[in-house]
């Protein structure tokens, strides 16, 4: 499954990264406490937030995140955006809350990591 | 034991502490307790306390200290918040939802992502902000009883 | 679903409140940031499994707030000493998963428990 796919069937908006969404999706990651994420995401995964501040490209760009899905409709900063441009890291956002939303991308066959 | 109108207005104050978040929240807890022993609508004191919350976290965060004044009429209540601190420069900036000054090291305890003002302003009916640089913020609000 | 069952499908362990294993959870919603904790609340959690990974003692003090129904630390964090005592005050009951946030999310999603609202700008403003 792919970065676009997502896109499509959860009818994500792209904010950024627009030419990065062939991306290969390696699995799931929602959180929003950065060293958590840091911690535990695994590269390609696509990271569900409600953070909207530049650090979370720099997070998702360290650990290669395949992309940022921001949950509950939350908007970005435009800086946050700028960046993810530059870092080439898709920003999608979803109107679903972080439950609902990751529960739907596992019912579509989504992993992540399964425990600490 | 019978409630009257006589019972009304009353109130109660609180001292916030800040940077000290190992009792932040207790104050909203103990708003919360006050409200429900006089029974108000579930909707109306969690609407109070939600409020009473973001506002307490905002003196432990960011002001050296505070006092919360909890008024309680009939038909309404009110929380007014004084603190002593850093004030906020841009009061219309602070109220945009994201807009943080937050560290981050609040941030990587969960508080400071720019929501607090305005899940205040959504879940009450009136609220005011006033600030001085350098001095101190004054944050008062308003939950109808009845609406 | 009841806390019992929760317990069961996350191998989680009861820190708190094993008298209310028994208790009914119809809605949930995931969140670390308490603002967002409070802004899901405001349109009506009563009753709600709160799963997070916020370790702070303020989140206790949310639950009690917004009247939820039960905390579920996700990551295999572990409660403090004083945010147990806390909880067992309040009588809120704490369970803790090591699953990370985006398992449990689809698991419980997956058994038939509802998110808190449907859909951002949804309920009450």
């Amino acid at each position: 499954m792919k970065v676009e796919d997502l896109v499509k069937f959860f009818g994500l908006e792209v904010k950024a990264g627009d030419g990065q969404l062939h991306q290969e999706v390696t699995g799931g990651y929602v959180g929003d406490l950065l060293s958590d994420v840091i911690a535990h995401s695994l590269r390609g995964n696509v990271w569900v937030t409600i953070q909207t501040h530049p650090n979370i490209v720099a997070v998702a760009s360290m650990k290669e995140l395949a992309a940022i899905i921001l949950a509950g409709g939350r908007e970005p900063d435009p800086e946050t955006l700028k960046k993810a441009e530059e870092e080439g890291i898709p920003v999608l956002i979803s109107l679903l809350p972080a439950f609902e939303l990751v529960g739907r991308l596992y019912q579509a066959g989504v992993a992540g990591i399964v425990s600490c | 034991m019978e409630q009257t109108e006589e019972r009304y207005p009353f109130h109660n104050t609180f001292r916030i502490e800040g940077g000290n978040f190992t009792h932040a929240g207790s104050v909203s807890s103990q708003v919360k307790r006050i409200l429900k022993e006089e029974r108000f609508p579930n909707s109306v004191i969690r609407r109070v306390s939600i409020a009473t919350f973001e506002a307490e976290m905002n003196v432990i965060c960011y002001a050296h200290w505070g006092i919360l004044t909890l008024l309680v009429f009939s038909d309404f209540i009110k929380v007014a918040i004084d603190d002593e601190g850093p004030g906020i420069h841009d009061v219309d900036q602070a109220m945009t939802e994201g807009f943080s000054t937050a560290s981050d090291k609040i941030r990587e305890l969960g508080f400071g992502a720019g929501m607090g003002l305005s899940n205040i302003k959504k879940v009450t009916d009136e609220m005011v902000l006033t600030s001085v640089v350098n001095q101190g913020t004054h944050l008062e609000f308003m939950v109808k009883v009845f609406s | 679903m009841t806390l019992g069952d929760i317990q069961k499908l996350l191998d989680a362990e009861v820190i708190a409140g094993s008298e209310n294993l028994g208790r009914e959870i119809s809605h949930a919603f995931a969140a670390d940031l308490l603002s967002d904790v409070l802004a899901i609340a405001r349109r009506g959690a009563d009753g709600a499994l709160l799963i997070t990974g916020n370790m702070t003692p303020q989140v206790i003090y949310t639950a009690d707030v917004v009247d939820l129904g039960a905390i579920l630390f996700v990551r295999g964090k572990r409660p403090t000493e004083p945010m147990i005592e806390l909880a067992n005050q309040i009588q809120i009951p704490l369970l803790m998963t090591s699953y990370i946030m985006f398992e449990t999310c689809g698991r419980l999603y997956h058994q038939g428990l509802k998110g808190c609202v449907e859909k951002a700008g949804d309920g009450a403003d």
